[in-house]
């Protein structure tokens, strides 16, 4: 799987101040009466990208996706596709495909006659139909599932029917509504490793709508992360996740620590941080923030390092506790401490050793320390 | 205490129940097979009055335009039924619709005396000459609220995107509707229309006010010569409309059983893995 996504790690579009964006939506919101489902996005996708709409359930992921297809109309702002100006434009004339989250396989038609719909609606020529159809079939592993009906098949493999159907027209954009959501998850893993190859292998920009933070992990090129309808960062999966901007992304994104305090003092880009709640004194890298301003600092637990002997130094970035849980998750187990002053703080650590020599069991006095690069100062 | 079994009583009391309902028809089915020309006394088996009515020129003519009426009006109640049943199930919200609901069921609860004369009034105010074309319009009035029914009840739980998923892939908004909507609610259309098809075969009520001379379908043939007395000829006819109707009745059954389980299955299907 990491081979086949070296290349694009490379290309980065989206820090090309030349490129120009492929999908752009500018200042786009929905209201439904008094609910606001999108409240002013705006947005850069590029040619080629697999880009993800993240979010809780409810803060506007579909209705911003139903917008690109054409469903819902915006109550204000713009769409543009490949430079041209969708408002206005029906969905029937979007050079857009989606896959629905019901994935909306027509019941009465055959899987072949499902996936050459759209062409048959473009009035192509008969041969050429057939052999679109029996490229998309292969191309979705289903070569002689053509004649079944949709009840006849596995969810996974209507899941692969609605995808073959929403490509066979190659669109400039595909449009996928969880699609995954409906697999279990052994099948979800694999599917996601086969969804990234069919979008290498076609080229074709894909915006996918999910919920599940993981799966927008492993795929996506970047990442949009959605609350309340709003935006509240864009980068790649690594940015978001190493550099989130507030606590809500922070926190929706993987488990943070987040520790409370006020600037001590700012100096060559470097901060001291003062952590009453805590117990503890920061020293993490930023600035920008004066001293005296509160403010709070993100840590991943797995950038946390626990140990028994107290360090060197404990001037900052080490504070001293006592386990008071431990969840044990094979790969690794995430140590519950609590500090002396009486914060809680969540430390990943790797069981890369079968046997620890001096293993850290409940109620051990323990040190947490971290380096300075370890915390990110959250915006809000 | 096991509900759904069958007890002795109430064994008895569905025989006596359909007794009631169909011993007066069998007896008119035996009768016309009889041949005698008096109508109470067996006289042996014979189809003689089933070849009889194909030399009755008044039965024949009312047969014919009873057929007529029918289909036309049928064909039309289907159209607009569907369309009120349609206009029902997607518009959720518009001005009137409480009212527009309430005024498509009427007519499946007003007396047909009212509805008939009604009609009749109208027909009259409009200076229409009272004839085929009026009893086929009559007939399509009141038969298009069943049939709206059906749409409509049809149309409750229809994924909308499946309509959404043909307009992305490039279909216009009227093929979409001719490729998928009315495609999957055909067996609603089809029952609708059987329906109303049976409703018109035996209206007698309607027919009456709304007929003209001319225009006299078979239940009015055969209920005035009823007034005169009745004939094995009568019965004959009779179980010959018995039989389309029932035929017509069990077609529509049939259709809409076998639609339910095929939406049952797709639906199971849709919900196997989420
Ligand atoms: N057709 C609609 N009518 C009224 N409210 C809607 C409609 N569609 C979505 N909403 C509301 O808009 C908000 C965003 O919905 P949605 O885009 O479906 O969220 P998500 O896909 O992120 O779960 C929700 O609060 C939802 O209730
Ligand atoms: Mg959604």
């Amino acid at each position: 799987m990491n081979d086949t996504r070296t290349p694009r790690a490379r290309i980065e579009p989206w820090n090309d101040p030349a490129a120009s964006a492929y999908v752009r939506v500018e200042g786009i919101a929905k209201s439904f009466g008094a609910q606001v489902a999108v409240a002013n996005v705006d947005l850069a996708i590029h040619k080629g990208e697999f880009f993800s709409l993240l979010g809780p359930s409810g803060c506007g992921k579909t209705t911003l996706l139903r917008m690109l297809a054409g469903f819902e109309t915006p109550d204000a702002g713009r769409i543009l596709i490949d430079g041209a100006d969708m408002t206005g434009v029906p969905p029937h004339r979007r050079p857009v495909n989606m896959m629905f989250q019901s994935y909306a396989l027509f019941p009465h038609m055959t899987v072949e006659q499902n996936i050459a719909f759209g062409l048959r609606q473009d009035g192509a020529p008969k041969a050429e139909i057939a052999d679109r159809v029996a490229e998309m079939l292969a191309l979705v592993k289903l070569d002689g599932f053509g004649r079944r009906k949709p009840h006849q098949l596995s969810g996974g493999q209507r899941q692969r029917v609605a995808l073959a159907r929403a490509l066979v027209k190659k669109p400039k954009l595909l449009l996928l509504d969880e699609p995954l959501g409906a697999l279990d998850r052994r099948l979800r893993e694999h599917t996601q490793f086969e969804l990234v190859n069919i979008q290498e292998r076609l080229g074709i920009t894909f915006i996918i709508v999910t919920h599940d933070q993981e799966e927008a992990m492993t795929m996506s090129s970047r990442m949009a992360v959605m609350e309340h309808g709003a935006i509240r960062q864009v980068g790649t999966p690594a940015e978001v996740y190493e550099r989130p901007a507030s606590r809500f992304v922070a926190e929706f994104l993987g488990d943070a620590n987040i520790i409370e305090g006020r600037v001590t003092s700012s100096a060559n880009g470097r901060l001291q941080i003062a952590a009453e709640a805590a117990g503890c004194t920061i020293a993490v890298d930023g600035d920008g923030l004066a001293a005296g301003a509160p403010c709070a600092v993100a840590f991943r637990p797995e950038k946390l390092t626990l140990a028994k002997d107290q360090p060197a130094d404990t001037s900052s970035n080490a504070v001293a506790g006592t386990v008071f849980d431990i969840a044990y998750l094979g790969d690794m187990s995430v140590y519950h401490v609590r500090t002396d002053a009486g914060a809680t703080l969540r430390v990943a650590a790797a069981n890369s050793q079968r046997m620890i020599e001096r293993p850290i069991t409940w109620d051990d006095r323990v040190w947490v320390t971290w380096a300075p690069g370890a915390g990110v100062v959250l915006d809000r | 205490m096991n509900a759904s079994r069958l007890s002795t009583v109430n064994i008895v009391a569905l025989t006596i129940g359909f007794a009631f309902l169909y011993v007066p028809i069998l007896i008119l089915i035996v009768f016309s097979f009889n041949e005698s020309r008096l109508v109470t006394v067996w006289a042996g088996f014979s189809t003689k009055w089933y070849a009889a009515l194909l030399e009755n020129r008044q039965i024949m003519d009312a047969a014919w335009i009873t057929l007529r009426v029918a289909i036309v009006s049928a064909t039309v109640a289907t159209i607009i039924g569907t369309l009120a049943g349609l206009t029902l199930a997607r518009f959720v919200r518009f001005r009137g619709r409480t009212l527009f609901t309430g005024m498509i069921y009427a007519p499946l609860v007003m007396p047909e005396v009212i509805t008939g004369l009604a009609l009749l009034l109208l027909f009259v105010a409009l200076d229409w000459d009272r004839g085929y074309w009026t009893v086929t319009l009559a007939h399509a009035t009141f038969s298009m609220a069943y049939v709206a029914v059906i749409v409509q009840s049809r149309l409750v739980g229809f994924d909308r995107s499946l309509e959404e998923a043909a307009m992305d892939l490039g279909a216009t908004p009227l093929r979409t509707f001719f490729a998928v909507t009315l495609t999957l609610i055909a067996p609603a259309l089809i029952a609708g229309w059987l329906l109303a098809f049976t409703l018109s075969l035996d209206d007698l009520v309607i027919a009456s006010f709304a007929s003209g001379p001319g225009a006299t379908t078979l239940p009015m043939r055969i209920y005035s010569q009823v007034r005169l007395g009745v004939t094995p000829e009568i019965n004959a006819i009779s179980t010959i409309l018995i039989a389309i109707v029932a035929c017509g009745a069990v077609a529509a059954t049939l259709v809409q059983k076998r639609s339910l389980v095929l939406r049952r299955r797709a639906e199971a299907a849709a919900r196997a893995d989420v």
